[in-house]
């Protein structure tokens, strides 16, 4: 186990090098000189050009560049933003909680849903109901979610006017920031109401963040499970005379479950790139809203700091799932 | 038609085959047929297009499609926001999501296929570093990382198309290098060795053909992911700019009028949907056809 950690971490760090490689090399990439566009349409004295040259380190040479950047990236320094001046590293974990409660909601909403469809559909396969369920799952998962936010606000909010169209609670409400998380929030501030405005805020993101997950989930586990349910043991069980829901339930489900957490492990990345959509749509103050504004408004040092950082998410979380993996499962750690 | 069912008679084996498979999935053939639809709208766009996609008829504004009050069959699907025929952009729209499935999917899978290849076939060190570089690559979401080369290249068409193009790639990469290292070892690749086949003979002509198929579903596949992306990008402005009769694009301009005019916001995505649901459809036909492990014996 301790060999296959280090083979795991053996390629975790060049990976993450790489993606600082990335991230450094994006703003001198850009067309054009970083401080002429931070100056604006005011411009900029030559004497205040000079100063920012050295501020920024654009004088020295390229690898020492690279050095102090990553030696900055390592103390959690990812340089300031343009626009609010603050820290890029401050600004991205104050609005995380937001797009993590919304990524949350939108897998416990796919998972619910997507996975006693999964199992449904592999026990009644090829009948009218699995091959009803799996056009839908299709259809889910060819689905533009920009598109189909936009059909939800038309009937859920326009027609029905059930729903709020944008942000994470109503301004009636104002409390202190205590976890970030809203729903959490908006109970221990005890404000009635409170908690039924940010669940009401909360749906339609939710379900357009998690439709196309939800798809996923739904064929993977019909795949998986119809795997397992042609294996011996089940059809041992099934000739102990134990009832269909315990085999189907217990003994199959729990086996094609495996492949399933897989998917979910890796659906990160999937999740973080919808959320960039739906939190634009939804005006959500989260991650993909922030990264979408800043390259909008060219705050290069937010979209670079935003840049590494997801990217160094996104590589942890695989990096988790392959090394519980590799736990669960020790013909992997062998490969 | 006459000319597939002549490709049928001169290799009979294969294709029909391929075939047989294909048509048992009845999705899948439903997916083939709108897919030929879609092209023979996107090659004929110009032909059956009762306007020009940008005219602007500025005495019918945002008019309703027209089963609906104040509709008109001149204007059969409504107006936009400026006066311009919906049906008319929505043709127009099938043949750019045309170009940038074919774009993208020919140079992902070109410029995928040959590093895969080269890292199937080089020294440890050189696949070494190829796989990294891909793993990084794939670190970042896609759509995200299709977003920041847009900026830094400028928000158009062409560009969207490259950025989709380079995100797309690891995976043929890695598809290509896994089908790669299982053949390479196989009795066949050693005996071309044998004879004395050179590298560029062993890589194109040898193993390449035995590795087409996952490629293949992939290629389907990876079409409607870049139909997708593309249209996203169009939608936050970062794709297709307007006045292009791209779906995305058209969609981002809808937004403001979706409580008012619902056929501006409903058509675009409904034909973006019909397309992408129609080669997912297909792929997944393609893969149960073309993959003898899945194939229901």
């Amino acid at each position: 186990m301790l060999k296959y950690l280090f083979s795991r971490l053996l390629t975790f760090l060049p990976t993450f090098f790489g993606v600082t490689i990335i991230s450094f090399a994006f703003i001198r990439m850009l067309p054009g000189d970083p401080i002429i566009v931070m100056a604006g349409e005011r411009g900029i004295s030559d004497e205040r050009y000079a100063e920012l040259v050295a501020k920024f380190g654009f004088d020295k040479p390229i690898y020492q560049q690279y050095f102090d950047y990553l030696w900055g990236v390592m103390q959690g320094d990812l340089g300031e933003s343009f626009v609010t001046k603050k820290p890029v590293w401050d600004e991205f974990f104050a609005l995380f909680p937001a797009t993590l409660e919304l990524s949350i909601c939108a897998m416990i909403f796919a998972l619910a849903v997507g996975l006693p469809a999964g199992v449904i559909a592999a026990v009644n396969r090829g009948k009218l109901f699995d091959r009803a369920l799996m056009t839908t799952a299709l259809v889910g998962y060819s689905m533009p979610i920009f598109w189909w936010a936009l059909l939800l606000i038309i009937v859920v909010s326009g027609y029905m006017g059930l729903t709020p169209v944008s942000g994470r609670i109503s301004l009636l409400y104002y409390f202190d920031n205590t976890t970030g998380f809203m729903l959490i929030d908006s109970l221990l501030s005890g404000q009635k109401g409170a908690f039924g405005s940010a669940v009401q805020h909360l749906v339609l993101p939710t379900i357009v963040l998690g439709t196309v997950p939800l798809a996923v989930i739904a064929r993977q586990t019909r795949s998986a499970m119809l795997e397992v349910l042609s294996e011996d043991y089940i059809r041992t069980a099934r000739a102990k005379g134990l009832r269909p829901s315990r085999v189907n339930g217990i003994h199959a489900l729990r086996n094609a479950l495996i492949p399933v957490i897989t998917v979910i492990g890796l659906s990160v990345g999937t999740l973080l790139a919808g959320a960039i959509l739906t939190e634009t749509i939804f005006s959500w103050p989260g991650i993909g809203k922030w990264m979408v504004d800043s390259i909008f408004r060219r705050d290069y040092p937010v979209v670079q700091g935003g840049l590494l950082l997801i990217a160094v998410m996104v590589m942890i979380v695989n990096l988790t799932v392959d090394i519980l993996y590799g736990y669960i499962n020790p013909k992997i750690r062998k490969r | 038609m006459t000319d597939a069912t002549q490709n049928m008679v001169q290799r009979p084996g294969r294709l029909r085959e391929f075939w047989h498979y294909f048509r048992e999935n009845r999705g899948a053939v439903i997916g083939l047929w709108l897919f030929a639809g879609f092209v023979g709208v996107a090659l004929l766009a110009d032909l059956i297009a009762p306007y020009d996609p940008t005219e602007q008829f500025r005495e019918y504004l945002l008019q309703p499609p027209v089963w609906q009050e104040g509709g008109s069959w001149a204007f059969p699907l409504g107006t936009d926001v400026v006066g311009r025929d919906m049906l008319s952009r929505l043709l127009h729209g099938a043949r750019f999501s045309f170009y940038i499935g074919i774009i993208v999917v020919s140079v992902a899978a070109s410029g995928g296929i040959l590093v895969g290849l080269l890292a199937g076939f080089a020294p440890k060190w050189l696949d070494t570093i190829i796989m990294r570089v891909m793993d990084i690559i794939l670190a970042f979401p896609s759509l995200l990382l299709a977003l920041v080369l847009v900026a830094i290249l400028g928000p158009s068409l062409i560009n969207a198309m490259i950025a989709i193009a380079i995100v797309l790639q690891p995976h043929y990469v890695r598809l290509t290098r896994a089908s790669v290292i299982a053949e390479r070892s196989k009795d066949y690749v050693t005996a071309a060795k044998v004879t004395g086949a050179r590298l560029p003979r062993l890589m194109f002509i040898t193993v390449l053909p035995n590795c087409l198929s996952p490629i293949i579903v992939q290629a389907a596949l990876s079409f409607s992911t870049a139909i997708l992306d593309a249209a996203a990008l169009g939608f936050l402005g970062m794709g297709a700019q307007p006045p292009t009769p791209e779906w995305g694009s058209m969609l981002a301009d809808a937004r403001e009028f979706i409580l008012r005019a619902w056929w501006v916001v409903t058509f675009p995505g409904l034909a973006i949907l019909i397309t992408v649901l129609a080669i997912n459809l297909m792929g997944d036909g393609l893969r149960d056809a073309l993959d003898p492990k899945l194939k229901r014996s």
